[in-house]
């Protein structure tokens, strides 16, 4: 028994690692398609726009082997949590990562206009959704429940930044009809951003599950858990 | 009459957590209170007070030798024809104390009964193993009658169709898993309340184990059941409550879903992962 235990947990280990590994690549996928607007660069966003297969690659292997461990070790308590969440996570991810071709994708549109306007909000909101991404997987490894509730935290600010981007840009539009068609791929991106920190949120979410079994979905962000009587 | 040390989960949590997982109308049939059981100078049984609820079905989970089979068999005192045993504490059946001296236990064990890890089935006709019990307590008065309670039982525990033009071949030609259902019917015969079952399924195929298991899941709406079980998968499919015992004491008694997603007992999360046991 100890050392079917033991294959389990090198197996549970691994998914761990292949999760953070497709974590990581899509985090790194947010960071260059948002700095290929800021900066304008072609080229990076063009990057984006064709390299999603190593995610998707990660997405059907880690589904395999999320569906292995399921079949073949019928896994109880926080081993089944932490598999449910892994499947979970990965869906998240593999989102993650189109969203990142979807900001690509409007950058390069964005391109073929002069610049609405100096870009910082639209950075700032790439930089927290990177962040709040990170946290949610780091959270994930260390099994830290506190970070993962910081990270839920932080998805109000990115809603207030979309907004306010929205705000901002609808006077430019207002003003000069020219702008309309670039703004609009602006917002789209600023949505695009606020959905990469809704799927942080999941992943965060997800991880306080794993960890405590306490679902938290759904709810207000301070309001007691209702799935385990006190 | 207490237990010298107490149970890991305290009376009022067990009986609290318990109460929360069960249907707020479904009644308490069992109820054991702080009970010890002695082999002879070692206790095999620490402090169980747990309540089991009519109609569900409730299995006993945890390693050899950590008492589940013990404490099953105190429900219808089935210990006491073990030779230097001794009991504490108490046991309601519908709020009857079952140690009670003037208890009649051969009536108890009409309404407690048992199925067995092996099936023991006699060496008679099939039809003479159901109707065995039924004649001895003189439960049917005319060979019509004995008829009809045979058949019913048989079909209860899933069985007539396959033996009903072969009553009178031996039981012991039956395969393994018809002769555990056998067991059953045999049981059912008597129309027991409650039906205590040692890991009925344990010597079984995955095809035999799988129609023990629906049996279960119809016998519920009329008997309650109390089920030991090594099979952590099947206690999680058959029952409703699950119980978790480690070294003779009652560590955690909750809803089955929860005992096996999210414990709450460090000790249980163990066991159930396979970390320890």
């Amino acid at each position: 028994m100890e050392r079917v235990v033991r294959h389990f947990q090198e197996e549970l280990e691994a998914l761990k690692e292949r999760l953070l590994g497709m974590g990581g690549l899509a985090e790194e996928r947010v960071r260059v398609a948002v700095n290929g607007v800021t900066d304008r660069d072609g080229e990076a966003l063009h990057a984006v726009m064709t390299g999603d297969e190593p995610i998707n690659d990660f997405h059907i292997e880690i589904d395999d082997r999320c569906f292995k461990l399921l079949a073949l070790h019928q896994p109880m308590a926080a081993d089944l949590r932490t598999i449910v969440a892994a499947v979970k996570i990965n869906t998240d991810l593999e989102r993650v990562g189109d969203l990142a071709v979807n900001v690509a994708e409007a950058g390069k549109r964005y391109l073929q206009h002069p610049p609405v306007k100096p870009l910082i909000d639209i950075p700032r909101m790439g930089n927290i959704a990177q962040e709040m991404l990170r946290d949610a997987l780091d959270a994930f490894v260390r099994r830290d429940v506190g970070l993962a509730e910081a990270v839920l935290a932080k998805d109000d600010d990115l809603d207030g930044l979309k907004t306010q981007i929205f705000r901002e840009l609808l006077t430019f539009m207002l003003q000069d009809t020219a702008t309309i068609e670039p703004a609009l791929d602006l917002i789209l991106i600023s949505r695009h951003l606020e959905r990469i920190g809704d799927h942080a949120t999941n992943v965060a979410e997800d991880v306080i599950f794993m960890v405590s079994a306490r679902d938290v979905r759904h709810q207000p962000f301070d309001a007691p858990s209702h799935n385990r009587p006190a | 009459m207490n237990s010298a040390s107490p149970p890991l989960t305290s009376l009022s949590r067990v009986a609290g957590r318990a109460a929360a997982a069960a249907p707020p109308d479904t009644p308490v049939k069992i109820e054991a209170d702080r009970l010890n059981f002695y082999y002879g100078p070692k206790r095999a049984l620490d402090g169980i007070s747990i309540r089991i609820r009519t109609n569900l079905v409730t299995a006993f989970i945890g390693p050899s030798g950590c008492g589940k089979s013990t404490f099953l068999r105190t429900l219808n005192r089935m210990n006491d024809i073990i030779p230097a045993t001794r009991v504490e504490g108490t046991v309601l059946l519908d709020g009857k104390d079952v140690y009670d001296p003037h208890v009649d236990v051969v009536a108890l064990r009409r309404r407690v009964g048992m199925v067995f890890q092996k099936s023991n089935p006699f060496p008679k006709s099939i039809f003479e193993n159901v109707a065995y019990g039924l004649r001895i307590n003189g439960m049917a008065r005319t060979r019509a009658e004995l008829n009809d309670r045979v058949e019913e039982s048989l079909r209860q525990a899933a069985i007539f169709e396959e033996v009903k033009d072969r009553l009178n071949d031996s039981a012991l030609a039956l395969s393994g898993g018809q002769q555990q259902r056998l067991c059953i019917a045999r049981a059912l015969a008597i129309r027991p309340e409650v039906l205590l079952m040692d890991e009925p399924a344990s010597a079984l195929d995955p095809i035999a184990t799988q129609r023990i298991e629906e049996l279960i899941y119809d016998l519920k709406k009329t008997y309650t059941i109390v089920i030991v079980t090594h099979n952590m998968q099947q206690a999680a499919r058959v029952s409703d409550h699950t119980a978790f015992f480690w070294l003779g004491r009652l560590v955690e008694y909750d809803r089955t879903d929860r005992i096996f997603t999210a414990p709450a007992e460090k000790l249980t999360e163990d066991y159930v992962t396979g970390r320890c046991g």
